[in-house]
């Protein structure tokens, strides 16, 4: 078991891209560059001339492929190839490295990387750089310890020949290199230099180490590298890049999504102190002034028709009148087991059928959409919290009229981003790159920042799609669910986009139904089928992409059942899950920390929810306590199984954040249409967010495991919705079934 | 002309007196550790102190600030912003980190007026304070730790206070 570690996880892209023999570790180094690995990927050119430059520069340890600097200071720089965004990837990948190098953790400085596919790609992505989907640890996890491995192979080599011993007996500790015949010592940064000069072994014939001899894995005590400045204002946002003489953008866009400019009349706005410009782009009208109060004054002084003639002119209310009748006609079918509408009709059948819906859902980072831009006669320099920085260099590319070659895109910390940031085609990158064009063409020399206020955000769609279940099932004589007929009518968020081809599979976006297509309930007769109406409403994913609809109605759902049969819905899941031991243990240990089943006052309750998502394994227990005509949320109980857990305190932050995220979702948010399409929020008075005082007591609990590592930046989500709605059917009796969650 | 005492020194800024205080700290004095979250003082990133208060930079304009003592997160000091910080990075509460200045500003305000907050008292004094990433539990964790530190260390000092 020990040795599973080691072995590609089965069923990725990891297999496909393991690196080959024809992968190069190589290291480059100038007189005094210290040491700079780097592992080259399958697919990746090794830029000779990037290495002979790094060389020349002489100091510059910047070399293109590096994972790993270790400079004469004893500094060990860990470059990250994924975004920051709170999820403590920085802390992640670090972890890794400075595990199979034996660093010791207060030596080590994690930096983003640059945008470059070649070295830095997600390799579940196949050539592509970018963050999500959970993926970032799991796809990095041999990755990043190879290079590790392969550095402090090359110190203890290097200090082997300095010395004159044999390198077995050199040991390494805490970022120090020892010999204890001899007595001596040296620190990684003493023999960076030296060891800068060797050429590093293939990184596929490194030993890693076996996990019962990890001594930063698992560690709870590791403090993030990223905190003290995040805690004292130094951190850098792209809200915070300041440039010399830089210039600051708003966008006034459409108020019906669809719609486009008619008529434009910018005089007034002109006229406003510190406009120093005002730019047409294909979606809206930018004002660039000095400052953004300035433009956010000239902004309401733009005088603009719009033509809403392919705009969205009808409310979401009826949209979801529509789903209604959608649901009543069969759609595209996704899974079918067994006879599921033959089991439906047995006479002896008791049928059991309810409706979900979600609502339309904004991301809502607290650090609204920003980024900065640089257009000069070389290129466009572009700053931003890059959340796929392959896509995010081609669209600005195509905005600013450029070669992609000709943009650099510099990543800084986002401010959150729960997926929108990875809008599919750049949305927000393209309206800078194209406000810098525009400044440009205007004869104005000058970077610029481009801010979304928060009403841009709320109002500037890229939703997680509303979303309506419809469920029907039976139950034998017995009281065992015999069949679950599941229709979905959902948006998809791929329709449309350039990942169509890639997410969209026979007329079925996988990414509607996951969490239904792999229901894992072990029901003999199963049918899932799909719709999927279009609108100009643009939609994206949204932390835990479809998990964040499809767990609430199926987890609803089987509470459900379990009530119609008379079970409880502990007992009832544990029995349809009996072949799946990951799912299965998550759920027992919730219930168990939980007190499931310990006589509660009237008028409290609890709800167990369980889901698999992004590979990883969630429980919640919900307790809720009713109210003189509502309900709160007390606590929270939750299990993890995330494979190793590598940094058990982010995982900790990570479930109690989702956890939070998924509260705001069960209890606050919504966002709604009017009937003549107009968005109804605008900022977080009416777009409501989980607030401290709602902040229930969260426990999470991690399951101890030497299975490889998956995410936990979303699977936190997906369950709380469910477990607080069948709570409250516990205390209350009443079945809540639209999200958010009110009673009465 | 506006005059402002910021982090203890007076400013001479040339913009409008309607001008919210958060744009005049953020895009003329380029002190961005405080943020811009919603602008309408629901959110809580931008919390500077005026005269020890915590106070939404957004909705403060800058006019009426003459002879106000106004700290940003970058000049935030003391035994009370020390404990709190201390606390912070401790407890590792940040994770996005962009609620978390406002989040310090409006936790020292609060302990430097009430060293001792049970949890009601905590919940009423941050309950402006967004965290879109969902820190509120290690918020109220950290709050309290260093409610005990500052507690410690003033009964370490009493005797020598006395004597
Ligand atoms: S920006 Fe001032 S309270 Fe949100
Ligand atoms: S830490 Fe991200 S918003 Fe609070």
């Amino acid at each position: 078991m020990v040795h599973r570690l080691d072995r590609p996880t089965p069923g990725t892209a990891t297999a496909g891209l393991r690196p080959s023999r024809r992968d190069l570790l190589r290291v480059t180094a100038g007189v005094g560059a210290g040491l700079t690995l780097a592992l080259m990927l399958p697919g990746g050119a090794a830029p000779a001339q990037d290495v002979a430059a790094a060389k020349d520069a002489g100091d510059a340890p910047f070399a293109p492929n590096a994972f790993i600097r270790v400079t004469p200071d004893n500094t060990v720089t860990v470059v990250i190839k994924h975004l920051e965004m709170g999820q403590g990837v920085f802390t992640g990948l670090a972890t890794l490295v400075a595990e199979e190098m034996d660093a010791a953790w207060d030596q080590i400085r994690p930096e983003h990387a640059p945008a470059d596919a070649t070295r830095y790609n997600n390799l579940f992505w196949g050539p592509v750089q970018g963050t999500g989907g959970s993926t970032s640890l799991a796809n990095a996890f041999e990755q990043m310890r190879r290079a590790g491995a392969v550095a402090r192979a090359m110190l203890v080599h290097t200090a082997s020949e300095a010395w004159g011993v044999e390198a077995a007996a050199v040991t390494v500790e805490a970022g120090v290199l020892r010999h204890a015949g001899s007595g001596r010592e040296a620190s990684f940064g003493a023999m960076a230099d030296a060891a800068g000069r060797l050429t590093p072994p293939d990184p596929q014939t490194v030993d890693l180490k076996a996990p019962d001899r990890f001594r930063l894995i698992g560690q709870t005590a590791l403090p993030r590298p990223d905190t003290a400045e995040k805690t004292d204002g130094r951190a850098v946002y792209a809200i915070d890049v300041r440039l010399k003489g830089m210039l600051t953008a708003l966008v006034r866009r459409p108020p019906r999504f669809g719609a486009t400019l008619r008529t434009l009349d910018a005089e007034a706005a002109r006229a406003m102190p510190g406009v120093r410009a005002v730019v047409r782009l294909p979606n809206g009208v930018a004002v660039v002034a000095e400052s953004f109060w300035q433009a956010q004054k000239a902004r309401e002084a733009l005088k603009i028709a719009w033509d809403d003639s392919a705009a969205v002119t009808t409310g979401s209310e009826a949209m979801l009148e529509d789903y209604e009748s959608l649901a009543q006609t069969p759609g595209t079918v996704f899974r079918n087991d067994g006879d599921a509408l033959a089991a439906l009709t047995e006479p002896q059948a008791r049928v059991v059928e309810a409706r979900y819906t979600v609502p339309f859902l904004a991301h809502a980072p607290m650090e609204p959409l920003s980024a900065v831009a640089r257009l000069t006669d070389s290129g466009i320099e572009v700053w931003a919290g890059s959340q796929t920085q392959t896509f995010d260099v081609l669209n600005i590319a195509e905005a600013a009229g450029l070669r992609p070659d000709q943009v650099t895109l510099h990543t800084v910390f986002a401010g959150g981003s729960f997926g929108r940031r990875a809008s599919v085609g750049s949305d927000y990158l393209r309206e800078v790159a194209g406000i810098a064009r525009g400044l440009t063409n205007q004869g104005i020399e000058a970077p610029v920042k481009l801010i979304w206020t928060r009403e841009d955000d709320i109002r500037g769609g890229f939703y997680r799609p509303m979303a309506l279940h419809a469920v029907t099932g039976a139950l034998d004589a017995t009281g065992r669910p015999v069949a679950w007929r599941h229709r979905v009518v959902c948006q998809s968020i791929m329709a449309g986009t350039p990942f169509e081809s890639v997410f969209v599979k026979d007329g079925i976006d996988g990414t509607s139904v996951e969490g239904v297509s792999d229901l894992a309930y072990a029901v003999p007769n199963v049918m899932g089928d799909l719709h999927s109406p279009t609108s100009p409403v643009p939609v994206l994913w949204w932390r835990s992409v479809g998990h964040s609809h499809t767990a609430f109605a199926v987890e609803s759902f089987v509470d459900e059942l379990a009530h119609a049969a008379g079970a409880d819905p502990l007992i009832l899941r544990m029995d349809l899950l009996r072949d799946q031991p990951r799912l299965l243990r998550v759920l027992a240990l919730a219930a168990e920390k939980a007190g499931w089943g310990l006589p509660m006052e009237p008028g409290r309750g609890h709800g167990v929810a369980v889901h698999k998502s992004f590979n990883s394994y969630v429980a919640h227990v919900a307790e809720v306590t009713a109210t003189d005509g509502g309900f709160t949320v007390d606590r929270l109980v939750c299990a993890v199984d995330c494979g190793v857990p590598v940094n058990p305190d982010i995982i900790r932050a990570q479930i109690a954040g989702g956890s939070a995220f998924g509260l705001s979702a069960a209890l606050r948010s919504r966002l709604t249409l009017d009937d003549k399409g107009v968005v109804e929020q605008s900022n977080f008075h009416d777009y409501e967010v989980l607030r401290l005082a709602a902040m229930p007591e969260v426990e999470v609990h991690i399951v101890p495991s030497t299975e490889p590592p998956t995410g936990v930046g979303e699977p936190g989500v997906p369950t709380v919705a469910p477990a607080v709605a069948n709570a409250v059917f516990a205390a209350t009796g009443t079945r809540l079934r639209r999200l958010p969650l009110t009673l009465g | 002309m506006v005059r402002l005492k910021i982090n203890g020194s007076v400013q001479e800024l040339d913009i409008p007196s309607d001008t919210p205080l958060l744009w005049a700290l953020r895009d003329t004095l380029g002190l961005v550790g405080t943020k811009y979250g919603c602008g309408i003082t629901q959110c809580g990133a931008c919390t500077v102190h005026v005269d020890g208060q915590a106070v939404r930079a957004c909705q403060t304009y800058v006019g009426d600030l003459v002879d106000a003592e106004i700290t940003t997160i970058e000049g935030l000091s003391g035994p009370v912003a020390d404990a709190v910080k201390t606390a912070w990075i401790a407890a590792d509460v940040a994770q996005c980190g962009y609620c978390q200045p406002g989040q310090v500003m409006q936790a020292v305000a609060l302990l430097a007026r009430e060293p001792a907050p049970d949890d009601d008292a905590i919940t009423t004094a941050m309950n402006g304070n967004l965290c879109r990433c969902g820190t509120y539990d290690r918020i109220r964790a950290a709050i309290h730790a260093a409610a005990g530190a500052l507690g410690t260390a003033a009964a370490d000092t009493a005797p020598a206070e006395k004597g």
